[in-house]
């Protein structure tokens, strides 16, 4: 029992983390193409579709891998967690089924149109089509994450014979977190978009590409970078006092707080240690924690004490959470140095440049690390107060999850290597193609097509 | 306003549309993906531009339908899965290898496009082959023993070659030249080999199942169920007349092989789906047995009538702007 429990948290934690690396990004590159095709139909300057062109390729490559690992999700759901629909399918089913009826298909059918169709249909049908794909991978955010938060805080709804059954769909969309997880969600995948084009754009720059193409988006998205930061920090914060009013436990474990404490430090660094109830090498900021969740410096603040059992395991709830703003703060950094050198000098030195290709993933780390807080700190429930992880799990034999559970890890370590390494090779190819002529059409269908490599073959 | 049981009915209707769908369209581009040939580059570029504004609008099909599965009849999705978990493993890692294939093969270095080609290819026979076999374990009711095994691997073979078929009868439509005449030699033999597979699934299913047996021969539709296995033998013989046909001096008419594969599909779909109606797992559990909270299926029925004329309307529309034969894929 214990067995199939923990390996089918592994491998549903590796299947969620894989596939969220991908709609991550294709939820704000898309709105990212619909603004590069917006100003290269108002300007008519060139550049925009050289932009457009090289984001739309890895937009698809990114979408491919995204859709392939969301499959298996839905399968998992009755293979895994069959306690999951039998407890609680009135109400995530319809969600799910939302998802798949509102977003999934106008996104896919879109697609193609978008990435195969500039040719064959005129071009404000193909300018739709990209705001379309941009509008199906946001509403796939909307529905997913209405079921997400309703599994932190659920409500509108009756217990009836152990079985969860909707009284108000409005209560159950819109309850308490959601609105808070949207944006703070929304905003990560903007952030992980923008600092994944500056990143691959410095990149470039850095190998002597001397377009303007990589210029103009290395400019675009470190200036949505720099933007979108703060108000990322100031969502998160709002968040956490969401949190703290409906989950006190999963905060008191992200401070790595035991005993309810007036005037509670914030923890930069500690080891908490579960058996002994405590943290050892505390380094910590003095009434800071209370400060920023109370907006007193001696509110008080519950312990884990409080809980008793039913508490998340303390560390990995810490650690991630530290990480998530360690990187934060990192994002901060980087993206107002490198604009502040773009205002002023309009480019980039070299280090600040190579400062932008290593921060390239640094809206995955984060955004892993978000995930880990918000999903271990709702342990041990899988819905909060309703079904615990336990549960909800499978009753298959455990060889067969550990078969999958291997097949998955090394199928999805390979393509995570090759994704990256198709990047940056995109990125070095790029670099050969000559610039754009002024009189080139939007739709004109440049040398450029890389047809010395992918002569044909799909997206 | 819709009974409760009437409200199973809906959903188990359009459980099995969107399982059709899936079989008809991502069948055909699963088929074009087994039928690679590996000594030809440009053929196989050709082949998947024929499919590539596609693929990703087929596939989701496929979440529909596991997705209704899961929304309507919860317990019947656990307990199938929990029942085909290796094989559906198996499954979605070929999914998981040909759908990431379509995009590596065009971007990576142009030494390791055939790697790609190659996951291309076994991803297409892995999906195709575990979909025929989860199909054979499912119309036993999901008994794992061995015959159940040996009808599951016939049936896999038989799913297999009907999605080659499909495929060959997509290409013979969009494609032109030496792969067009390819096409026609593909399609002519996967056609014997689908009639075969349809009448030894026919057989083994009438003589194991006692019940189907009867629903078949004595109940007071037998004469219009008759009609069911009269139009798929027509349908073939008229495919096998047709296609040698094809191609001789003109290109009249190519589009009619891939029109009788469908049809052919939704006739033994339909075969399947009267013998086991109103059972959502053969023989163990019935519609109204595992259907979800009526209120949560009016909910999401309400969308569903909303939305699907939609999906239709746009997926017509998509297939209408790349309409003709298939050009090379390129953004621009």
């Amino acid at each position: 029992m214990t067995d199939v429990l923990m390996l089918s948290r592994a491998q549903f934690g590796l299947n969620i983390s894989f596939h969220i690396l991908f709609p991550t990004i294709t939820i704000a590159l898309g709105w990212f193409l619909f603004y590069f095709k917006l100003r290269s139909n108002l300007s008519k300057h060139p550049v925009w579709m050289r932009v457009y062109r090289f984001w739309v390729r890895i937009f698809a490559l990114t979408f491919a891998l995204g859709i392939v690992s969301g499959i298996t999700m839905s399968f998992q759901f009755g293979s895994n967690w069959p306690g999951f629909m039998e407890t609680v399918g009135n109400i995530a089913g319809p969600l799910l089924g939302y998802e798949v009826l509102t977003a999934f298909f106008l996104e896919a059918t879109f697609l193609g149109i978008m990435l195969f169709g500039i040719h064959k249909v005129p071009n404000w049908l193909h300018t739709l089509a990209t705001l379309v794909v941009a509008i199906g991978t946001t509403l796939s955010a909307f529905w997913i994450l209405a079921l997400n938060s309703w599994m932190h805080t659920p409500q509108g709804f009756e217990m009836i014979d152990g079985v969860a059954h909707a009284t108000d769909w409005y209560d159950i969309i819109f309850n308490p977190s959601f609105p808070y997880r949207l944006i703070h969600v929304l905003l990560a995948s903007g952030l992980t978009a923008s600092f994944l084009i500056a990143g691959i754009s410095a990149y470039r720059i850095k190998h002597a590409d001397h377009k303007r193409a990589p210029s103009v988006a290395l400019k675009t998205s470190l200036y949505v970078a720099s933007v979108l930061i703060p108000m990322q920090i100031i969502a998160g914060d709002m968040h956490g006092l969401n949190t703290l009013e409906h989950q006190p436990q999963k905060i008191a474990a992200m401070e790595g707080l035991w005993e309810t404490t007036q005037g509670a430090q914030f923890l930069i660094f500690a080891i908490p240690s579960e058996q002994e109830r405590k943290n050892y090498v505390e380094v910590g900021i003095p009434n800071a924690a209370s400060f920023i969740l109370t907006h007193q410096w001696d509110g008080e603040l519950k312990g884990l004490e409080e809980f008793g059992e039913k508490h998340p395991p303390v560390a990995p709830v810490f650690f991630s959470f530290r990480i998530m703003l360690g990187v934060g703060f990192l994002m901060l950094f980087s993206a107002w140095l490198a604009s502040s050198y773009l205002l002023r000098h309009k480019h980039l030195p070299p280090k600040v440049l190579t400062l932008c290709t290593w921060m390239t993933f640094s809206g995955w780390i984060a955004t892993l690390a978000g995930w880990y807080v918000t999903e271990v700190g709702r342990q041990p429930y899988l819905v909060s107060g309703i079904l615990t992880t336990e549960q909800a799990v499978t009753q298959i034999p455990a060889s067969n999850v550990a078969l999958s559970l291997t097949l998955y890890t090394l199928v999805y370590s390979g393509l995570l290597v090759a994704y990256i390494k198709t990047l940056f090779l995109m990125a070095r190819r790029a670099v050969e193609i000559e610039e754009y002529q002024m009189d080139e059409h939007p739709s004109h269908k440049a040398n450029i097509n890389f047809n010395h490599n992918t002569s044909g073959g799909a997206a | 306003m819709i009974s409760d049981a009437n409200l199973a009915v809906i959903f188990v209707g359009l459980l099995s549309f969107s399982v059709l769908a899936y079989a008809i369209l991502d069948g055909f581009d699963l088929g074009v993906g087994m039928l690679l040939p590996m000594d030809s580059a440009d053929q196989r570029d050709q082949m998947i531009a024929s499919i590539g504004p596609f693929w990703d609008a087929n596939e989701t099909w496929l979440v529909l339908a596991i997705g209704i599965l899961l929304i309507a009849f919860p317990k019947a999705h656990s307990l199938i899965l929990q029942t085909l978990y290796l094989p559906s493993t198996f499954m979605l890692i070929g999914l998981i290898l040909r759908g990431v294939a379509f995009d590596f093969r065009a971007k990576v270095a142009q030494g390791k496009k055939i790697h790609w080609d190659y996951a291309f290819k076994t991803g297409s026979y892995l999906a195709s082959f575990m979909q025929g076999y989860m199909l054979g374990i499912y119309v036993m009711g999901l008994e794992t023993h061995f015959y159940a095994q040996c009808f599951a691997v016939l049936s896999g073979i038989g799913v297999t070659c009907a999605y080659t078929f499909i495929g060959a009868c997509w290409l013979l439509m969009k494609t032109d030249d030496a792969l067009q005449q390819n096409a026609k030699t593909w399609a002519t033999f996967y056609l014997n080999a689908f009639a075969i597979g349809v009448v030894a699934v026919s057989i083994v299913n009438l003589t194991i199942h006692q019940r189907v047996f009867d629903f078949w021969t004595s109940s007071p539709y037998a004469f219009v169920l008759g009609i069911i296995p009269v139009v798929v033998f027509a349908l073939i013989l008229i495919c096998k007349l047709v296609l040698p046909k094809l191609l001789q001096s003109h290109s009249d008419g190519i589009w009619l092989p891939f029109v009788i594969a469908v049809a052919l599909f939704w006739f033994c779909f339909a075969g399947l789906a009267v013998s086991y109606y109103p059972f959502v797992i053969p023989d163990k559990l019935t519609i109204w047995e595992t259907a979800s909270a009526p209120e949560s299926l009016r909910f999401i029925l309400i969308g569903a009538l909303i939305v699907i004329p939609c999906i239709f309307a746009y997926t017509l529309f998509s297939y209408r702007i790349f309409w003709g034969k298939a050009s090379k894929l390129e953004y621009y």
